[in-house]
């Protein structure tokens, strides 16, 4: 399953971001960022804690089961007078939650989290980018290995002069896309897939904002 | 108009390049000084493109600068920092200038310089480039549109002969010349049983091949390039060399290790001949190049 993948912002940026607003809900989601341990029950309560300390009134909190659902809005209803009574709404989700959230009330929202990338949980615990939805995929020619994504630069045409023993010239944690590309292809006896000089990429398969219609 | 590195590349000579780092700034006296003793005694002088990426004056400024002091430029371009309509501009301008002769280079990443936060292009990558430029000189554009006035280069790539694992380095290898380059400039090597290894396969591509020569400044240097730069070994044996060197002394055997290296390089005749990297010192590269024997 594709997993939102977030990262908390840091205490300096969120206490910048509730500057002068003294009443607070927070929200968070059970799915993502509960399984990620950015915005589930327990990261909730602690913020709640943390804020509180800091002199704060958190007029009340809720962990929504799905928030980019479009029933969050049936959800929130719950929690109307705690949320009327809040300066602003301090947001655990990613930021399809925070936006989803955002357009079913007037409220003023603060996202307490940064939302990474799309990833695939791939081992307990451990997401990676894999896609980055670019509208041209090329996976046929690669493998089954995204260059675009895996690779820092997204080169199509193989390795940069960066690559290291096999990982990434900007992190050793990374691997280097090419060097997997290329021993997937080897595997497979398809070396001559890498071979080809391929064009420059079309960056404009879906002009940004993509939308979809049926 | 056939360039004076081009004319050397094709003349059989054993060719000698070296490097100019533009400033940090628009204090060009050191540039000056490294152009005004390099220009006479070299085939061609790369520009560096924002090096490390870190931001510097431009490598464009920097070859028309090399050029009015009647030196050699090759102007160094990577994809880094420019899509693919900056990319052509910039060719477009280059030639109308004069400026003959292109190393294409993917670029590193923004995150190992000075400004973190930037955002990496990589619109095109080298060998894309290269492509871009036989495209250009054909009279088209990478949309399929006329040119009005033609251009024409030499144009290059680089290749690591070390790269682990080697076997995708050589396919790109192999793709940069497919897409045009008609020189290469290694990365540095030191293992010379590699290299020649590595030009035992090259040799068989219609390509000219400068071995790339970074000077050791000192045996710390030495490890920490084996550590932080990609492709580079330097072998220990070197490395036991530098620490030999008497106190004061390390630069005095950095150079003598480079002339060794290039001057059996030249004699083995392993390669069409050398890029020297001085990074910073490029003022020593004249006493390298007489510890080689070339002056």
């Amino acid at each position: 399953m594709i997993r939102s993948i977030t990262r908390q912002k840091s205490e300096e940026e969120i206490d910048r971001l509730l500057d002068g607003l003294g009443r607070v809900f927070i929200l968070g989601c059970g799915t993502c960022v509960t399984l990620t341990r950015t915005g589930g029950d327990p990261e909730v309560k602690a913020m709640k804690e943390r804020l509180s300390s800091q002199g704060r009134l958190v007029t009340g909190e809720a962990v929504l089961p799905v928030a980019c659902d479009n029933l969050t809005g049936e959800a929130l209803k719950e929690y109307g007078r705690q949320i009327d009574q809040a300066d602003v709404l301090l947001i655990m989700t990613c930021a399809f939650g925070v936006q989803t959230i955002a357009r079913q009330l007037k409220k003023m929202v603060v996202p307490a989290l940064d939302t990474l990338f799309i990833g695939k949980e791939s081992a307990i615990g451990q997401f990676d980018e894999i896609c980055t939805q670019c509208g041209t995929c090329i996976l046929g020619e690669t493998g089954g290995i995204c260059p675009v994504t895996s690779c820092h630069k997204g080169l199509v045409n193989g390795p940069c002069g960066g690559t290291n023993n096999g990982k990434c010239e900007i992190d050793p944690e990374k691997d280097c896309a090419w060097t997997l590309i290329y021993n997937r292809l080897k595997e497979l006896d398809r070396l001559d897939s890498m071979r080809t000089l391929q064009k420059p990429r079309n960056h404009q398969g879906e002009p940004s904002p993509g939308k979809f219609k049926f | 108009m056939v360039s004076s590195f081009k004319e050397a590349l094709e003349s059989g000579k054993f060719v000698v390049t070296s490097e100019v780092a533009p400033p940090k700034g628009t204090d060009l006296e050191k540039m000056h000084h490294h152009i005004e003793l390099l220009k006479d005694k070299v085939d061609g002088m790369n520009v560096t493109d924002h090096q490390s990426s870190v931001m510097r004056f431009p490598s464009l400024g920097g070859v028309l600068v090399v050029k009015e002091m009647g030196g050699e430029p090759i102007l160094q371009m990577t994809c880094r920092d420019r899509n693919r309509l900056a990319l052509q501009a910039d060719l477009l301008f280059a030639a109308s200038r004069g400026i003959n002769n292109v190393l294409c280079l993917t670029g590193d990443s923004v995150i190992l310089g000075d400004h973190k936060e930037a955002k990496g292009v990589f619109d095109l990558d080298s060998s894309q480039l290269l492509a871009a430029i036989r495209r250009l000189e054909k009279g088209k554009d990478l949309a399929g549109n006329d040119l009005d006035g033609s251009v024409s280069f030499c144009a290059g790539a680089i290749v690591t002969p070390e790269a682990n694992p080697l076997e995708p380095q050589l396919i790109k290898f192999e793709k940069k010349i497919e897409a045009g380059a008609e020189f290469i400039q290694t990365q540095a090597v030191y293992d010379l049983d590699n290299f020649r290894e590595f030009m035992d396969y090259a040799r068989q591509f219609p390509v000219k091949i400068l071995a790339g020569v970074i000077l050791l400044t000192s045996a710390p240097m030495a490890r920490f390039m084996n550590k932080n730069v990609a492709g580079v070994n330097v072998p220990q044996e070197l490395i036991d060399e530098m620490t030999s060197a008497p106190k004061g002394r390390a630069l005095d055997k950095g150079i003598e290790i480079a002339g060794r290296m290039i001057k059996k390089i030249r004699a083995e005749k392993m390669c069409d001949g050398v890029h020297i990297m001085a990074i910073g010192r490029e003022e020593l590269v004249p006493d390298i190049m007489s510890a080689a024997g070339l002056t």
